[in-house]
């Protein structure tokens, strides 16, 4: 886990105050340990990704979480289809090949 | 904690220009030179400090590639973050979006996609010998009913093809669009699934004679001079059938009589009908009317207009 001070460390130029605003906001999950929140590796790339939006793509404070909502749900589609794909991988030929054949073509 | 910047370390601006920094480090590193601070080890550490900062920032590309995040303080570079790794990455499941699919076995994904199923589907997925369900798909129709079984109720047969229909319970004060569900007369399920639902969009015609104004059903009635005059008792339509009515002397065009409960039929409580009368004189050119009118009328001056309001 990474506390609090040690993403602000890593994470040039990031204000303290806007890094608390937007776990408030459930932009960013942390846990509470003490006085101190604490993140994990996905936390800090996700911190890095809204910072990107903000001050690169000019992304404004009310259309953060509908961006953010929209890729979470392309992640998930991306997880799920990766869980899927995995079991595919893992039958006998005969039955991947039978889905190939199944699978209808792309117009 | 994070570190210093070379700006806080020179205790300048992040704006500041290059002479700026240049003047301002020349003055600190006269003040902590180690040679000029003999046996001063706390001199010596600041002074290497303001050198590395100023080595960052007097070095414009340097200086450019810290401000944009690319290199740190020491001037290593800075790991780039991207979020797809760990997205898509064991911890990414912690943003998983609420209410989203729990692909826990394949039904749920079938479910979460709509998949129709065609047949071929039905049978044991995965190789586990498990069987999954699929809900049959809802059909759709629609169903045109006249404005009488609207208003009273009642079942009507919608015909799919010549030898299948569906016997469809129209509910008394149905609104025209309003869609009825009928459960499991949708298509078939697979796998053992509960079949779909058939949803039934219902088109209430229009009426020559009656208008729906909520429960209750109005109507304008047209009648003769002398009904109107002298009262009267006639037949008038209603949603059940023909039903009299007593029309009051003395009414007029515009007045209203109230049928209970001949509206809308809802068991709960059923709607009126709303009897707007209309006085039609028929025959203007009726020579005994028009001599007794004439006799009548200059000494019972009226004025119709009266509460016209003034243009």
């Amino acid at each position: 886990m990474i506390e609090f001070d040690e993403v602000l460390g890593r994470l040039h130029g990031l204000d303290r105050n806007e890094l608390g605003r937007w776990v408030e906001n459930h932009w960013v999950l942390a846990e509470q340990h003490g006085d101190t929140l604490l993140f994990r590796e996905v936390d800090v790339a996700r911190i890095e990704l809204i910072r990107e939006m903000r001050d690169d793509f000019a992304v404004d404070d009310e259309a953060v979480p509908l961006v953010l909502g929209l890729l979470d749900q392309i992640y998930e589609l991306r997880r799920q289809l990766r869980r899927l794909c995995d079991a595919l991988a893992a039958q006998p030929d005969d039955i991947r090949e039978a889905i190939k054949q199944a699978l209808p073509p792309v117009r | 904690m994070a570190a210093q910047s070379p700006y806080e370390i020179l205790g300048v601006k992040p704006t500041a220009s290059a002479a700026e920094i240049r003047k301002i480090y020349r003055d600190l590193a006269k003040q902590f030179h180690p040679d000029l601070n003999p046996g001063k080890p706390e001199a010596e550490a600041r002074f290497k400090s303001i050198s590395a900062a100023y080595d960052l920032l007097s070095d414009p590309e340097k200086r450019a590639r810290y401000d944009r995040g690319e290199i740190d303080e020491s001037g290593a570079e800075r790991p780039r973050y991207s979020y797809r790794p760990h997205a898509e990455g064991a911890e990414g499941w912690r943003y998983q979006p609420e209410g989203e699919m729990d692909l826990s076995d394949l039904e749920d994904l079938f479910a979460a996609f709509g998949s129709s199923g065609s047949g071929r589907r039905g049978r044991a997925g995965a190789g586990s010998g498990e069987r999954f369900r699929i809900r049959g798909q809802d059909r759709h129709f629609t169903l045109t009913v006249e404005f009488t079984d609207a208003a009273t109720g009642g079942k009507k047969r919608l015909s799919l093809s010549p030898d299948e229909w569906l016997d469809v319970t129209v509910p008394a004060g149905i609104e025209d669009g309003q869609i009825l569900r009928l459960r499991g007369k949708g298509g078939p399920g697979m796998g053992g699934g509960e079949p779909g639902d058939a949803l039934i969009e219902v088109h209430v015609a229009a009426h020559p004679l009656f208008r729906r104004e909520g429960d209750n059903i109005c109507i304008e009635l047209p009648v003769s001079l002398a009904e109107a005059v002298l009262g009267a008792r006639i037949e008038v339509p209603t949603v059940t059938g023909r039903v009299s009515m007593t029309i009051p002397r003395g009414s007029d065009t515009g007045t209203v009589l109230r049928l209970r409960e001949k509206g809308i039929q809802r068991r709960s409580r059923p709607g009126d009908q709303l009897v707007t009368l209309k006085v039609v004189i028929g025959h203007p050119k009726d020579t005994d009317l028009v001599e007794s009118l004439e006799k009548w009328a200059p000494s019972h001056p009226f004025d119709a207009r009266r509460e016209m309001p003034r243009s």
